[in-house]
């Protein structure tokens, strides 16, 4: 799905275009697809007495990788123009998402998976969505407790706890 | 006949009310997923897998692939009510679909989409029913050589036939088949590409990277674009369903056409796309009115709904018969398999009858509810709709660590599925295709397996893909798929020259 271009606030600047972003990433799995190669070729890519090593195969794969995303650089660099790959108001509608989540990835190692729920839940639909405090606050509870019941008391899948969980005797 | 019978067996397996509830349960929350933007069929699968785990197979599976019919289904309710496909295959039903709900024909148009859907299905589980027990008993004769050659048919016919950059496509596939080797190696227990780094020992799990490629990265996506939801209201009356049904034989033909295309491209891999829109595309030619099509005309509902279903439940064909996945979600089914322990391929009808048949039962069964349901409960669905996203994203996201975690209890995995987000992201952006990858994650290992013993059988001779009729010709195809873009403009060149002269 991609975004119609009449929807984007067309003022808002561009912060990398398509074609940079495809350069860089083929740079970058050109670089991956060298360190691989690197590596199984110090695994051994020739042949024993039971047949190709453990490094034949991936090591000639690194090749069309390498290959390919040379042919992608080579390609964007003749082409004269590029779309927009993400203007800067798009861009932060995604880090409004992402660095919550990278919080709450955080946050689940010590405090556990539940209460990281909870306060990403309510703290999104707070300042993100603008949603009623107090309505945020009960969605996020429902829902946090809905989690805990169904997967770790009904299907029996145990998920990382915090001190929360230890204190209620769980 | 033995066919019918091993499917009343299957009808067996599957009438406990724990089946029959989990199989309900599966469908709502199918449809749920299906139904919320940014999320659809691959993606709910892969987010309600863990729930599965501790379930044995069979049940798992049920439960599984109702979510899947579910999700189907659900696709549907958004693409016709506020003009936003579900799924890249309900594309081509908001041509229709949406027109009809701006007249006031949401109703109609619903319950078209639902019952071409559960036609499609039929058709394709009738012919799993038939043909796949012939098929997996077939290739139990195969040999690594044999496939090999099918696996690479199966990679092939993605570069060749896929509609991406083949730059690109060989991009996805070959860091997908990278990935997938990162571990230990299980011919020789030897590890590689881990560099000393102990998280990386038991590798990269395909289920943490689908969630993250799918899950993750659909949210980020959908957060950019800023979906606003303006839809129709609608609720199905008897009435209208009687109505449509009574409508329905007039089309025969579009449905018949349909179908058959979706489950020939449902089979070949990823093809449900692919097969909406030439199923809407056929109808609109054949169409002795072409001009309506577009303007909220039933017929074309009726195409791409079915040729999608079809395609979609076909899909599953090869994955039970040779352990090939015909699409994303089926190479996701394929990944549940491996993590309850069993081995998919055409071993898989003979060691576990009570897995294949119950879960080709539940196919049947599956629809036939799923039906029934959608057509009564739509209004509640819709309104799922006008949830604030702001409330739905967070729990997505919480959905999708529970389930990244679970797979293994790790939580490295998490780190990898927020990684992968962010992969997924900037691929979908420039353009690299995520379902090769997603197939050489999960095909990876074996299709080197398949490789390396039939090079050890054959003391190093490649000639060995050539070594008879069989493993000949499927190795010969899948170089002419791989070859086929430039084949094809060669001949064009070809044939240009001879009109020239």
């Amino acid at each position: 799905m991609q975004p119609a271009q009449e929807e984007q606030p067309a003022d808002s600047p561009v912060v990398a275009s398509s074609r940079t972003v495809d350069i860089a990433v083929s740079l970058l799995l050109l670089a991956l697809a060298g360190l691989l190669a690197f590596d199984n070729w110090r695994t051994g890519l020739s042949w024993d007495s039971t047949g190709p090593q453990a490094g034949y195969f991936p090591f000639y794969l690194s090749l069309i990788l390498a290959a390919s995303s040379v042919y992608g650089i080579v390609k964007e660099l003749a082409a004269r123009q590029s779309e927009p790959f993400v203007r800067r108001e798009q861009l932060r509608r995604v880090l409004q998402v992402f660095a919550p989540t990278l919080a709450f990835c955080l946050l689940m190692q010590w405090l556990g998976l539940y209460v990281a729920s909870f306060l990403l839940v309510a703290g999104f639909m707070i300042w993100v969505g603008r949603i009623a405090v107090w309505k945020s606050l009960v969605t996020a509870l429902v829902f946090s407790v809905a989690m805990f019941v169904t997967f770790d008391i009904a299907f029996d899948v145990i998920m990382p706890k915090g001190p929360l969980e230890a204190l209620l005797g769980f | 006949m033995e066919a019918f019978h091993l499917l009343m067996y299957g009808f067996g397996v599957l009438l406990t009310w724990k089946t029959l509830a989990l199989m309900m349960l599966g469908l709502v929350l199918g449809i749920f997923v299906g139904v919320l933007p940014g999320l659809g069929g691959p993606n709910g699968v892969a987010i309600l897998l863990p729930l599965t785990f501790t379930m044995d197979p069979t049940s798992a599976i049920v439960m599984l692939s109702c979510i899947y019919w579910g999700a189907l289904f659900g696709g549907a309710i958004t693409s016709i009510l506020f003009n936003i496909p579900g799924e890249a295959w309900s594309v081509a039903t908001t041509f229709d679909g949406y027109p009809m709900a701006q007249q006031g024909k949401a109703a109609e148009a619903l319950t078209a989409a639902f019952t071409s859907s559960f036609i499609g299905s039929l058709v394709a589980v009738l012919l799993i029913t038939f043909l796949a027990p012939g098929i997996a008993s077939f290739a139990l004769r195969f040999g690594p050589p044999e496939f090999f050659s099918v696996y690479l048919l199966t990679f092939c016919s993605f570069v060749g036939l896929g509609r991406e950059e083949k730059h690109k496509t060989l991009i996805s596939m070959s860091l997908g088949l990278l990935l997938a080797g990162v571990g230990m190696d299980t011919v020789s227990g030897q590890l590689r590409m881990t560099f000393g780094w102990s998280e990386l020992f038991r590798g990269i799990n395909f289920l943490v990277a689908v969630i993250g490629l799918f899950g993750i990265s659909e949210i980020l996506l959908t957060m950019e674009e800023r979906l606003a939801l303006r839809g129709h209201a609608a609720s199905i009356s008897l009435r209208v369903v009687l109505k449509v049904w009574k409508e329905m034989p007039r089309y025969w033909i579009t449905l018949l056409r349909s179908a058959v295309i979706g489950c020939w491209l449902g089979i070949t891999p990823g093809g449900a796309i692919a097969a909406s829109f030439m199923g809407y595309n056929l109808a609109k030619r054949f169409s002795k009115d072409k001009e309506s099509f577009g303007k909220g005309r039933i017929e074309g509902v009726f195409a791409p709904e079915t040729a999608a279903h079809a395609s979609g439940t076909s899909a599953l064909l090869p994955m039970l018969a040779l352990g090939i996945p015909g699409s994303g979600t089926a190479a996701i089914l394929l990944g549940g398999l491996m993590v309850w322990g069993l081995n998919p391929g055409p071993l898989l009808f003979v060691e576990h009858k009570n897995f294949v048949w119950g879960l080709i039962a539940s196919m049947y069964l599956g629809n036939v509810v799923g039906l029934i349901l959608v057509l009564s409960t739509v209004p509640i669905f819709a309104a799922v709709l006008r949830v604030p996203f702001a409330a739905i994203a967070p729990m997505i996201v919480v959905s999708c660590a529970i389930g990244a975690f679970a797979i293994q209890n790790a939580m490295f995995d998490v780190w990898l599925m927020l990684l992968f987000g962010i992969v997924g992201y900037v691929f979908k952006k420039i353009g690299i295709p995520l379902a090769p990858f997603t197939l050489a994650l999960v095909l990876g290992n074996r299709a080197e397996d398949a490789f390396r013993l039939s090079m050890i059988g054959a003391a190093g001779d490649m000639r060995v893909f050539w070594s008879n009729g069989l493993v000949g010709s499927i190795t010969t195809l899948a170089l002419v798929l791989l070859f086929w873009p430039l084949l094809s403009a060669l001949w064009q060149r070809l044939s240009g020259a001879h009109r020239a002269h």
